[in-house]
């Protein structure tokens, strides 16, 4: 050991007074740089700690509204909530449990008769990978763990509360379809939200719950906000357990408007019951696979009742629907239930189609009040077409032309006016007479019915033709050049057919040619409508020329009845014929049930009660049975509605589709059996009431 | 025992005997009063903190004020007696509180141990909680004071030898600390270590060398990820607080919230609703600083920074005036304790520093650690009423 300095007071005494001074100095600079920090997240970052220490401890809580009811016009419901008891739980006060609620949901299972573990998983929080059964909604709102539980068992639960910590049983609101498979395409149902759907619609993104439905056919789609509501929103404070101290704020819900419709549930039934009953009468002959019925108010183009069959009950979508069923719905041995005929069903029109091919030849030249030649065929341009039949009836006038369905006199106006616009080869811009009129009457594009998904139907012209020929040419000129090797193998005849019509439409495919004209004018060939289209143009007959939009919904009434929002009928436009044509043509269509070929379905009609106008048609088409068409409207001297009856593979229309339209004629004015459904044969042009507490008043006549 | 003391200084010694009116007289009555404020508000910091949400028992929250309380005044008075005893007659216990101290470090490795928060540093007796980690801080200062602040005769300064056995003498409590496992403490001791051994006057060499070990040493244990994986984590969670804010960075990023939230005048005391939804974890012991950033907001908050500084100040502002060795390292250890355990605590709670379980000295509720902090503080009341120093 080295002898340690002998002066005991210096580096003692020096180092520990420098050296506790820097530590002054040290603890000075450490500190001041503590309060530093202070100020920066106290001061200038307060703002954003706020927003966060509120996004902290306020959770929101979407509260769905009650979804509105959608009536007939009468009152009585097409859709409605039925209230259902539902067991559920506080996510938090299980989960803050000791045993992880363990105890009280096996208590639960046993009281509910469900496994412990269904239970445990329903509990579950759904998230990317959670399988279902989990919780799709928010941990702030009561999970539930089963639904439709009986009375008994709901009230067990209520009554021993201390048993069940955090269970409750309450009612809840469910979706309900009355009618069953009624109606069922037009009313539509619910679906839980796509994200695509959440995307595209901000209010429902805003106040979306996690479980919400939304509308995904029907008037349940079309009206889907109104009949929504608004969601309330409350904002509730929470600590760090999630467990709810207070409710901070709490913006009601809104409930839904109920949606008041031009349908009579009484015509609708009825309507359905005559068109499966004219199907079942059309078999075996025929296929009769699919039909639809449409009854408008020719007076505001209201809906009245619209068949499509085969139909299905919208009920099978609740609580969501399992993959055999879901299967079932899309697939051809079922008829595609969900598919509506009515709106989405395109078919040609066949002979009813010859209002617009007369209004056509009438409003371009020709003579209302003359005489054509009818013969049994006609040769036009090296090709001959005959009459249905074959019959001939020598000269006769338009109006017979239309009673007799005489399809020569069609014939040659399509060929002459073909000719007109300069045939294969037109110079400049061919007016396309027919297809104007055509377009006139609404025909090829959707009516703007209320519905989803319509179709517009087709009416082809030569630029139709040229756009066509320009989408399917790469494919025909390659046909054209390399055959159909596949087909040749087994059936070489018709590959080298294929072949020659291939080569055919590469080449010249683009040339609207005169049988096309030819067959357009009786409503064959290409042209394609829907029994809703069609439905308006003979309600547009019916009231003098105006072509409205078809309107299923006739008003929103607020959930209390305390606002009343009528949807006037929309006016698309005037068929673009003269007062005269259309009063001839209304006389033609008269005659049509008592002396032409509605004559036999309408035999003994009591024509004097109720004259009905109306049209037959029977179109055909490739490798199908020919379809069944009847466009009417009724009374004729003081037209109200317009039915229209097709029936898919369902023989002519004078034998099939005519005698379904009487039917539902004799339904709506009490004619038949059973007593006037819609009494006077007017609808009810007052709403229904509905009351304060939101219980609705139906109306009775 | 003062027999070597060849100082001529020594006359000094003589102050002592100054009569009981003398030494109050010369008490530092601003360090006093920082302790009584920082009590204070730490006694409402608790008492909000503990207040129940709704649905809880409200008298649960006065048991806690109560129980605050209850321990401030064992404590203050505990204070006060060892303040009153010379400061030479405690350094003779100095050796039986070091022992006393291991044995319970010991002990809570036994089955007498509770474990709490994942760290095995508790003894229950009789439903009384205490934990020895916290006196072995006093312990340790004591034993080092003794060790590093009695010069043999002939020196004037702590030597190699006095070193070297101040190493094991650390070394002991702190291997015990290390087994709980309680990172917070041992870098306590380690600080209170390097603090007295740098102010002693020990060669230069090893107090480089020991400044230089511990920062070699925590590079280590990053390196050789020698921490616990939580303790990486936490450590990672500072550099990056919003990387993971409901795992490792929850208790960061709340007490962020919490603190920010409060902004420059804070929501008033009880007003907090961060606080009162518990989102800071351990908001009345470790995290209580949350609380006065919330409620009190810079205002309160900074009162705090600046009591603490102000009690560090003065401790080693009575160093200052210590002519001896012995009472100055005394103050310097009790200093070093204050002001790293309240800078880690501080900057824990506004995110600039790792987030290790210290209390922040008399204000975090907990018995033994109010207990430590005053006996601390008597010790150096102790030296400043007996002790005259450097003139300034």
């Amino acid at each position: 050991m080295r002898k340690p300095p002998v002066d005991p007071t210096v580096p003692g005494r020096r180092l520990g007074r420098a050296g506790l001074l820097l530590a002054q100095f040290l603890v000075l600079v450490l500190f001041a740089a503590l309060v530093g920090r202070l100020w920066y997240l106290q001061v200038p970052m307060a703002e954003h700690y706020r927003e966060l220490a509120v996004a902290n401890h306020h959770q929101q809580l979407v509260v769905p509204a009650t979804r509105g009811q959608i009536l007939d016009s009468a009152g009585r419901p097409l859709v409605n909530n039925r209230t259902e008891l539902v067991v559920s739980a506080d996510y938090h006060e299980i989960q803050a449990m000791e045993d992880g609620g363990e105890k009280v949901l096996s208590d639960l299972g046993e009281v509910l008769d469900v496994p412990l573990e269904e239970l445990r998983q329903r509990m579950r929080l759904c998230g990317p990978e959670v399988e279902r059964p989990c919780w799709p909604g928010s941990p702030y709102q009561p999970v539930t763990l089963a639904e439709g539980v009986e009375g008994p068992v709901a009230l067990q639960i209520m009554e021993s509360a201390d048993d069940f910590p955090g269970i409750t049983a309450q009612a809840q609101a469910v979706r309900e379809y009355p009618q069953g498979e009624h109606a069922g395409q037009m009313l539509g149902y619910l679906q839980p939200v796509t994200q695509e759907e959440l995307d595209a619609r901000e209010e429902l993104r805003t106040r979306f719950t996690g479980i919400d439905q939304v509308g995904r056919d029907g008037l349940e789609a079309v009206y889907d906000s109104e009949l929504r509501g608004t969601a309330g929103l409350r904002t509730l404070g929470v600590n760090n357990h999630g467990e709810v101290m207070d409710v901070i704020s709490d913006e009601l819900p809104v409930a839904g408007r109920h949606l008041v419709t031009h349908m009579d549930i009484g015509v609708q039934k009825a309507a359905e019951k005559a068109l499966a009953e004219g199907m079942a009468a059309a078999r075996p002959k025929y296929r009769a696979d699919s039909g639809a019925a449409v009854v408008l108010d020719v007076t505001n183009g209201g809906v009245v009742a619209m068949a499509s069959l085969p139909t299905y009950d919208p009920g099978i979508w609740q609580g969501g629907i399992d993959q055999k069923t879901f299967d079932e719905m899309l697939s051809e041995e079922a008829g595609e239930p969900l598919l509506s005929r009515a709106v989405q069903g395109t078919y040609p029109p066949g002979s009813t189609f010859k209002v617009s091919s007369m209004s056509a030849a009438v409003e371009n030249g020709y003579a209302l009040r003359s005489t054509y030649a009818c013969p049994g065929s006609v040769t036009l341009a090296g090709q001959s077409y005959e009459n249905y039949a074959g019959a001939g009836q020598g000269s006769i006038t338009l109006k017979q032309a239309i009673i007799a369905s005489c399809n020569t006199v069609f014939y040659n106006f399509g060929y002459q006016m073909w000719l007109k616009d300069g045939g294969l080869h037109p110079d400049g811009d061919p007016a396309e007479d027919m297809a104007e009129m055509a377009r006139g009457y609404g025909f090829g594009s959707p009516t703007g019915v209320d519905l989803p998904y319509e179709t517009g139907g087709r009416i082809p012209d030569r630029e139709w033709k040229r756009t066509f020929w320009e989408e399917t040419r790469e494919v025909n000129c390659d046909r054209a050049e390399n055959g159909y090797p596949d087909i040749a193998e087994t059936n070489p005849a018709h590959a080298a057919y294929l072949k020659q019509l291939a080569h055919e439409h590469c080449v010249e495919g683009f040339e609207w040619r005169a049988n096309e004209a030819i067959n357009f004018a009786i409503g064959q060939g290409d042209v394609l409508v829907s029994p809703l289209q069609l439905a308006s143009a003979y309600a547009a007959i019916a009231n003098g020329g105006t072509l409205y939009e078809p309107r299923v919904a006739k008003a929103m009434v607020a959930a209390d009845g305390s606002e009343v929002e009528p949807i006037e009928p929309t006016i698309k436009g005037e068929v673009p014929v003269s007062d005269e044509t259309i009063r001839y043509l209304q006389e033609a269509l008269t005659e049509v049930t008592t002396s032409g070929t509605g004559g036999g379905a309408f035999g003994d009609f009591p024509q004097d009660q109720v004259a009905v106008a109306g049209k037959t048609g029977s179109a055909d088409a490739e490798q199908r049975q020919v379809s069944s068409w009847f466009a009417s409207y009724a009374p004729a001297d003081d037209p109200q509605y317009a039915v229209v009856v097709l029936v898919s593979q369902g023989g002519t229309g004078g034998e099939t589709a005519a005698p379904i339209a009487r039917k539902i004629y004799e339904a709506i004015y009490g004619l038949g059996d059973g007593k006037e459904l819609l009494p006077g044969g007017e609808p009810y042009s007052d709403l229904p009431t509905v009351r304060t507490d939101g219980s609705i008043d139906p109306l009775e006549r | 025992m003062d027999t070597h003391m060849g100082s001529p200084r020594s006359g000094n010694l003589g102050r002592t005997a100054a009569t009981a009116a003398g030494n109050a007289r010369r008490l530092d009555w601003l360090l006093i009063a920082s302790v009584v404020a920082l009590g204070a508000i730490g006694s409402l910091l608790v008492w909000s903190a503990t207040l129940p949400g709704d649905g809880g028992d409200p008298s649960d929250s006065i048991d806690a004020l109560l129980r605050h309380l209850a321990h401030l005044g064992v404590a203050w008075v505990v204070c006060l007696a060892v303040a009153a005893v010379d400061y030479r007659t405690v350094r003779a216990y100095a050796p039986i509180v070091y022992a006393v101290t291991i044995i319970a470090l010991v002990l809570v490795l036994t089955p007498l141990g509770a474990v709490i928060n994942g760290s095995r540093g508790w003894i229950v007796i009789a439903g009384f909680q205490f934990q020895p980690s916290e006196l072995a801080k006093v312990g340790l200062i004591l034993v080092l004071a003794t060790l590093l602040g009695e010069p043999r005769d002939g020196e004037t300064r702590p030597m190699t030898r006095d070193v070297l056995f101040c190493l094991l003498v650390v070394a002991i409590p702190l291997a015990l600390v290390m087994l709980q496992p309680d990172l917070g403490t041992t870098l306590v001791l380690c600080s209170i270590f390097l603090g007295m051994l740098t102010l002693s006057g020990a060669p230069v060499v090893w107090v480089g060398g020991m400044l230089a070990a511990g920062a070699v040493g925590a590079i280590a244990v990053w390196w050789f990820d020698l921490l616990e994986p939580y303790q990486v984590d936490r450590i990672a969670t500072l550099m990056d607080p919003a990387a993971d804010p409901q795992g490792a960075g929850y208790n960061s990023a709340q007490a962020l919230i919490a603190v920010g939230s409060g902004g420059f005048d804070g929501t008033g005391l009880f007003q907090g609703e961060q606080t009162h939804g518990r989102f800071v974890p351990e908001q009345h012991t470790d995290f209580i600083f949350t609380v006065a950033g919330e409620e009190l907001g810079f205002v309160g908050a900074a009162m705090i920074i600046v009591l603490m500084g102000v009690v560090i100040w003065r401790v080693l502002r009575v160093a200052l005036g210590c002519d001896l060795p012995y009472p100055r390292l005394l103050c310097v250890g009790v200093a070093a304790w204050f002001g790293f355990q309240g800078l880690i605590n501080i900057g824990m709670c506004l995110g600039v520093l790792p987030v290790t379980g210290l209390p922040l000295p008399f204000v975090s509720y907990g018995g033994t650690a109010i207990m430590a902090n005053m006996l601390a503080l008597g010790l150096v009341l102790g030296v400043n009423s007996r002790d005259r120093g450097f003139e300034f």
